[in-house]
């Protein structure tokens, strides 16, 4: 059992849990995820990392309620645990010194963009952050962000907050303006999308960190597995982040959404359960 | 692993073996006909989950006892990985002595009820019966193997095999699947502090995820764990070894020895257009759902399940078997098995695919995938097939099939669950360094002692062997413990 220390709610739809687990907050590097299981009925669903903490020996996770899992975690408060919790999984980033590197981060994406982005700026990188939602509420760590990034910008679809507009407008500023070396990107799968697709028309090397459906998260079952170069590649062990010019963002898509009407049952009936 | 044929033959020599062969002769014990499994019945056991085999009743299993003719050189030994002293439990249960017999079983064999029902028997300890010398079925050893046991659980009088007493010595045991549970085993009998790192939400690897409750209780395998657990095995979830902890860091906390049983891992595809369609599952995948995760019991469990009429497997190994009597169990009103051989060269246990045809499988056989086709949601809707015919022997002695040119033809599916193998698991190559690797990806090993290319690490099962039996690898597990013990003794 793992306990939750802290919790704070960051917008209507998305909280910050704090974790005890010692050894995932002592070996965990950038771009590791977690596997998250609540009790017996639980489902084993995948979360990136935003932060750790050595000493206290504590994980920092943010969730976004979207259904069953996610809600379920959502509603956890401090003193509650959390029955299995297992990870860090994945290939860490490959952070290099390479220039200038723009950090694209969507939603709740922004949450595990934050580690890497701060590892590129440590790594002696211009870093240029650029964070997007849907509008402002759903900012999320802009003072984190804010606070090691050479440039930061913000744009909102609705231009309630910093720039109306979506991501890759603000990305394509700032190519055009200067010589950027590689962009990093976290969040929706179609905003990811979009990104690569802009990048490529400029030959800018893309990574993608990308959150696909998993069961074990161990490299056994192959529920995540993405086209990428048209080759097969499993995001838990190969992943999570890939050339985002090679990903079939398409196949991904439609896989992500594999289970969507289960996913709609599955979220009514808690719903109901919990009045 | 060699037989100790020597105290084998003192134990047959003992007064009451002697006597127990007087009592029949061997004639009349021949004349005997095997035991039949009493079943569920087909076509209501396809409907649910409960156990296929209800197991041999007393009375059955006493009679299919007295058919063994407790031979002078018992060959059936030779054919078992872990070589169970066959005889000695088989004679146990003719006397009516169960409890002993159990105790027989456990003294080589850390889980007997697991085996007794999913061992390949009839490529084992019952091909080398002497029966089949006389062209009469076998002694019914499997059936037996799994009597003595259940018999043991269900009385609640289980034996905790003796553990010697403690050298300090703790090893660190990376998988809890059949073959760490047996290398834990083993090494706590020795004296060893033994500890378990499982990096899932439950202990027994395969056991719990891969095969089904149908063919497998998980009620068994917890109570294997149990009793391991009364040895003072040590047990951690939710721990990757790699990456939770490093092996330094196990190593500072005193670890060392190690055992890498982390088991199968990616599963294969066949790289054939359209595989990464919507609704198709590898085996791992729905079989974990199910099993590990009870999606059949979605939405009471969070984790779903895709429930369909058509159902089709890739594959004819024991997880394709397990796959698609799973989906008919799941409501398919159709469900395939498509394998490219002929159903003689299936690698399935013969009593699955008998299950399996009893349970009304379709078996495509001698047909070949070689694309998928989609509908307008990326969820897959046909398979196209071919037709191959058999050709000469290949490495594994099997008639290598072959595509027949122009015999391609498309059939409507709404799931596709290949089963055609998995690779080795990459987390531990990845993150174990110095540790020599194949170009498949499985650990290199000393064939004798399983050691690594690290001394103090030793390795079996599917890590090594690509993707085995059960059996195999407790065979393994076993034999790592035994050099593991040199290693330590010689250090």
């Amino acid at each position: 059992m793992y306990k939750v220390v802290e919790k704070r709610v960051l917008s209507e739809n998305v909280a910050k849990l704090i974790i005890e687990n010692k050894t995932i907050a002592k070996n965990r590097k950038p771009g590791q995820f977690v596997i998250i299981k609540m009790g017996e009925t639980g489902e084993r669903i995948p979360l990136t990392i935003a932060d750790s903490d050595t000493e206290k020996g504590t994980i920092t996770i943010i969730v976004q309620k979207v259904g069953t899992s996610s809600h379920k975690l959502f509603n956890l408060n401090a003193g509650d645990h959390i029955s299995d919790l297992v990870g860090p999984l994945g290939q860490p980033t490959k952070v290099e010194n390479i220039g200038t590197v723009i950090a694209a981060g969507g939603g709740v994406g922004v949450a595990p963009l934050y580690p890497i982005a701060k590892a590129f700026k440590e790594a002696g990188n211009k870093l240029i952050t650029i964070l997007a939602a849907r509008t402002k509420d759903l900012i999320i760590l802009e003072n984190e962000m804010k606070e090691f990034a050479d440039e930061f910008m913000i744009m909102t679809d609705d231009g309630s907050y910093g720039k109306k507009g979506l991501i890759t407008a603000g990305i394509e500023d700032v190519i055009k303006r200067e010589k950027v070396d590689m962009v990093i990107c976290l969040g929706p799968a179609i905003m990811m999308k979009f990104i690569a697709l802009l990048t490529k028309k400029y030959n800018i090397h893309t990574i993608a960190s990308l959150n696909t459906i998993m069961v074990d998260g161990t490299g056994m079952c192959g529920a995540c597995r993405v086209t990428v170069g048209g080759k097969t590649k499993f995001v838990c062990v190969d992943g999570p982040e890939f050339n985002a010019h090679e990903v079939d963002f398409d196949g991904m898509l439609k896989r992500l959404n594999a289970y969507k009407k289960e996913e709609e049952t599955s979220y009514s009936k808690y719903l109901k359960d919990l009045k | 692993m060699s037989v100790d044929y020597e105290a084998l033959k003192k134990d047959r020599a003992q007064e009451w073996r002697e006597n127990l062969r007087k009592s029949m002769p061997a004639k009349e014990r021949t004349q005997i006909e095997r035991a039949k499994m009493p079943e569920n019945e087909p076509l209501i056991r396809n409907k649910n989950f409960n156990e296929v085999n209800k197991g041999l009743l007393e009375k059955q299993a006493i009679i299919e006892a007295k058919r063994c003719l407790d031979c002078p050189t018992p060959t059936c030994i030779s054919g078992c990985p872990v070589n169970i002293d066959i005889p000695g439990f088989i004679k146990q249960i003719e006397k009516g002595n169960f409890l002993e017999s159990a105790k027989v079983l456990k003294d080589t064999n850390a889980l007997p009820a697991v085996c007794g029902r999913v061992c390949p028997q009839e490529n084992q300890c019952e091909s080398k019966c002497i029966y089949n010398k006389m062209k009469k079925p076998s002694v019914a050893i499997g059936y037996l193997e799994r009597f003595a046991s259940d018999y043991e659980r269900n009385t609640g009088k289980v034996s905790i095999p003796e553990v010697a007493k403690s050298n300090n010595i703790k090893v660190a045991v990376i998988g809890s699947g059949p073959s760490g549970l047996t290398f834990a085993e083993e090494m706590c009998k020795l004296g060893y502090k033994v500890t378990i790192f499982e990096a899932l939400h439950k202990f027994g690897g395969v056991l719990v995820y891969g095969i089904p409750e149908f063919r497998l209780p998980k009620k068994i395998v917890r109570a294997e764990i149990n009793s391991l657990e009364k040895m003072g095995v040590k047990f951690v979830k939710n721990f990757i070894v790699g990456r939770s902890a490093g092996l330094d860091e196990l190593k500072d906390q005193g670890f060392q020895g190690f055992f890498i049983g982390s088991g199968a891992g990616l599963p294969r595809f066949m790289n054939i257009p359209g595989e990464n369609l919507v609704n198709i599952y590898s085996s791992n995948e729905y079989l974990t759902r199910i099993n590990l995760m009870k999606a059949y019991k979605f939405p009471e469990y969070d984790t779903p399940i895709i429930r369909a009429k058509r159902v089709a497997v890739i594959g004819g190994g024991n997880t394709a078997m397990d796959s698609v009597r799973t989906a008919k169990r799941l409501g398919a009103e159709h469900a395939i098995i498509i394998y490219r051989r002929s159903e003689e060269e299936m690698p399935a246990r013969i009593e699955e695919v008998h299950h399996a045809k009893e349970e009304g499988i379709e078996f495509l056989i001698l047909t070949n995938p070689v694309e998928y086709i989609g509908d307008t949601e990326d969820k897959v809707k046909q398979i196209k097939v071919q037709k191959m015919e058999l050709g000469e022997p290949d490495e594994s002695g099997r008639r290598r099939p072959k595509p027949i040119p122009g015999s391609e033809y498309t059939i409507d599916i709404d799931i596709v669950i290949v089963g055609i193998g998995t690779s080795p698991n990459p987390l531990i190559p990845q993150t174990i360094k110095g540790l020599d690797v194949t170009r498949w990806g499985t650990l290199v090993v000393n064939e004798e002692t399983l050691q690594t290319s690290i001394p103090y690490i030793f390795a079996g099962g599917d890590i090594v062997r690509g993707g085995a039996t059960v059996i195999l690898a407790m065979g393994d597990g076993k034999k790592a413990a035994e050099s593991a013990h040199k290693y330590f003794i010689n250090k």
